[in-house]
């Protein structure tokens, strides 16, 4: 698809001649995850969290649709049900506890795929449309994320919608009746339930469709690679299948035994004791938090304490915390740094890792009660968060001078670690390789 | 222009950040919080070292058999258990007919409709039935209870941090309010009607101590002696098995599915490095 020198599909049995004619799709899937796609032959270990992200969203579709068989998605019998599914039905517990951790799982592999991109700058042209496609599906994750969490009904399901929803109510004027809008009501209830577990149950398959955009926008540069350096032939690169669908076998198999480890021997390792409490409307938590993955910007939504003259702090919190992901939007233009790869930008390394400490230091900071010194330090790390993106980003990018890069994948490859054990003989590779050592 | 106005918005959220934290930390330096009695006085749950602990613990059943016993003759005379059923109690090792016993037995009566003249009525509870609850409603168990709601025990143990450890370390852990708490936090003093225990979050719990003298439930031949902490143990055993009953299969199918995953993901990485046995990358 995306290099002259792809593979190309070529049906050997008589069946599936038959149906390539009549629907090309065993070709479409060739081309997009078979031996018909070209993927530069020096991608490292940061870059199997596509696939797993993938994998974990098939984890989360299957379960969830196994679960909703036996859910009841009404406040009065929400809890129960859930209940029901951990002690009536057959390996009930599992779905749920494979569900509610392939929830965090999920988030943690994506965590990692946008790490990747952040680190190698894969959003740079020409892969800006696949960046923000993924963006888009960071987004619908969250939402999808958020409205799972309430459906259990326990103490941090209703208060954790309370508080998010009570977002929109910092919205001046029209924001109250935005707010009621959405409940369906002046505090979540039935009516909010439902509509949650309807959009829950929806949104993972537009992901699902956003993710065939995604990949779609990949495969038109092809991927990205460590060194940055475009793929420049046929001797950069290596079939997708069976190289990486073998790197991806074991990734994968390091997923599961993790995931495992979670599920079967520390389920509500992650979770929070209080949503094991039914939601009381008249009893409200002593420390309101959602789930880890949204700690980061919980702490930013917090972090703003001071009204900013006719800017109420909490609509000042609102918007920041939505300008903290919708920033990501606009870092193919603000970072115009002509090199990818962290690896050749020693400015842009440091800067980074900071961000990464930064990150997590908010993420503490989310999770921890309202409190001092905690709002102190996440007022000083979200500080650094917002600088870091908007102001920092392009003055690296001006200043910084960044290391040579290397003439070619295959040549950076080669440098490694000595020449001998030439890349001859690769099946599906052309044979016009440029001479070891060439620089 | 994405870079000026980027620039502009960068500069007025981390500058109004760095504003608030100039203001907070003035504020905290003049004004330092008050330290509170809940946060100098509140204790973590005491380790009781439980059977079920690690990821090979099992359940000790005559343990859970003398914890449901404790449950029976003490907790439940306020505590519903809603989500259980008597048909549950087989994995503690009773058989059938000792579960028919049980629930026939069981002294509060399973709301139902009478049959014949369609008047509501109780009725002896069936191994199918969940645990009758104590009270008719909210209301009532707050009305005879100093208006607390005693809460539901099925889940209690997850509902908690450490929730097995905490149970143990609430039943023994009544005490009388320290006078170094009250020398330092003197509008603090426990209010009339409830009692003292450092365990609870908020120091001071409606609930008296149901636990107070060895021997209070008698335990059969050969069990250990019921002192309160070996019924405090036994009853929180009892309610880490309610609120988790599956537990044991969780970890003995995880055992499996770990085995299973390690070879695979060894057979995996193999085949990854024989693939890729030829290619440099």
């Amino acid at each position: 698809m995306s290099f002259p020198w792809a593979n190309h599909y070529t049906p050997k049995a008589p069946l599936m001649q038959w149906i390539d004619e009549r629907l090309p799709l065993p070709r479409l899937v060739y081309n997009a995850v078979g031996a018909g796609y070209p993927v530069p032959r020096n991608l490292n270990f940061f870059w199997n969290f596509g696939v797993l992200s993938g994998l974990a969203l098939m984890i989360q579709i299957v379960t969830g649709i196994i679960m909703a068989m036996h859910y009841g998605a009404n406040e009065l019998v929400a809890f129960s049900s859930v209940e029901h599914v951990m002690r009536d039905v057959n390996a009930g517990w599992l779905m749920r506890y494979a569900h509610a951790n392939g929830a965090s799982f999920f988030f943690i592999v994506v965590y990692l795929h946008i790490f990747r991109g952040l680190y190698y700058s894969s959003y740079k042209a020409p892969r800006e449309m696949v960046w923000l496609l993924g963006l888009v599906i960071f987004l619908l994750m969250m939402a999808t994320a958020f409205m799972g969490y309430v459906l259990p009904w326990g103490q941090m399901s209703y208060w954790g919608a309370k508080v998010i929803t009570g977002l929109f109510g910092a919205i001046p004027v029209v924001g109250e009746p935005i707010q009621t809008w959405l409940l369906g009501g002046f505090a979540p209830g039935n009516a909010a339930l439902n509509r949650f577990f309807s959009l829950h149950y929806l949104l993972p398959f537009v992901i699902a469709g956003v993710i065939i955009l995604h990949i779609w926008a990949l495969h038109i540069p092809g991927s990205s690679n460590p060194t940055g350096v475009e793929v420049k032939g046929p001797q950069d690169t290596v079939p997708f299948h069976p190289y990486y669908t073998a790197k991806d076998g074991f990734g994968a198999g390091i997923f599961f035994i993790l995931f495992a480890i979670a599920v079967y021997f520390g389920p509500n390792f992650l979770g929070h004791p209080d949503n094991y409490i039914e939601a009381n409307p008249l009893s409200t938590p002593a420390h309101i938090v959602p789930e880890w993955y949204f700690w980061p910007f919980y702490a930013i939504l917090r972090a703003f304490t001071f009204d900013f003259f006719f800017i109420p702090a909490k609509l000042l919190g609102v918007l920041a915390m939505f300008a903290s992901i919708l920033l990501l939007f606009f870092l193919p233009w603000l970072d115009t740094s002509p090199v990818r790869s962290g690896n050749y930008r020693p400015m842009f390394k440091k800067f980074f890792w900071i961000l990464i400490a930064d990150v997590l230091v908010l993420g503490y900071c989310g999770g921890a009660p309202a409190e001092e010194p905690f709002v102190m330090i996440s007022q000083i790390a979200a500080a650094y968060y917002f600088a870091h993106f908007l102001i920092i980003l392009p003055l690296i990018a001006a200043f910084e001078k960044p290391l040579p890069l290397p003439g070619s994948i295959t040549e950076s490859v080669l440098n490694k670690g000595g020449f001998e054990g030439e890349r001859d003989a690769l099946p599906g590779m052309g044979s016009d390789t440029q001479p070891a050592g060439a620089a | 222009m994405v870079r000026i106005g980027a620039f502009l918005v960068g500069l007025f959220f981390s500058g109004w950040l760095l504003v608030s934290f100039i203001m907070g930390a003035v504020a905290y330096v003049s004004e330092p919080p008050a330290p509170t009695a809940e946060r100098e006085f509140h204790k973590h749950p005491r380790h009781a070292g439980f059977s079920f602990e690690g990821p090979l613990g099992h359940y000790d059943k005559a343990q859970l058999q003398r914890g449901f016993q404790v449950f029976s003759e003490v907790c439940s005379a306020c505590h519903s258990l809603k989500f259980v059923s008597f048909r549950d109690l087989a994995a503690l090792g009773y058989n059938e007919a000792e579960v028919k016993a049980i629930a026939k037995n069981w002294k509060i009566k399973t709301p139902d409709v009478d049959p014949k003249t369609g008047e509501v009525a109780g009725r002896d509870s069936m191994p199918s039935d969940k645990f009758p609850k104590p009270f008719a409603n909210n209301v009532a168990a707050a009305a005879a209870n100093n208006n607390a709601v005693p809460p539901d025990l099925s889940l209690m143990t997850k509902a908690r941090h450490d929730g097995s450890n905490y149970v143990y370390s609430l039943i023994t852990g009544y005490q009388a309010q320290p006078a170094e708490l009250l020398k330092k936090f003197p509008d603090v003093k426990t209010p009339e009607g409830l009692h003292y225990n450092p365990y609870f979050a908020n120091l001071n719990l409606a609930m008296a101590p149901p636990l107070t003298a060895e021997g209070q439930v008698t335990y059969g031949e050969g069990q250990p002696k019921p002192t309160v902490d070996q019924m405090a143990k036994d009853v929180a055993a009892f309610l880490t098995w309610t609120a988790e009953p599956k537990m044991e299969n969780r970890k003995s199918a995880g055992i499996a599915v770990l085995f299973f995953l390690l070879i695979a993901t060894a057979l995996a990485y193999m085949s990854y490095r024989n693939i890729w046995a030829e290619v440099k990358h």
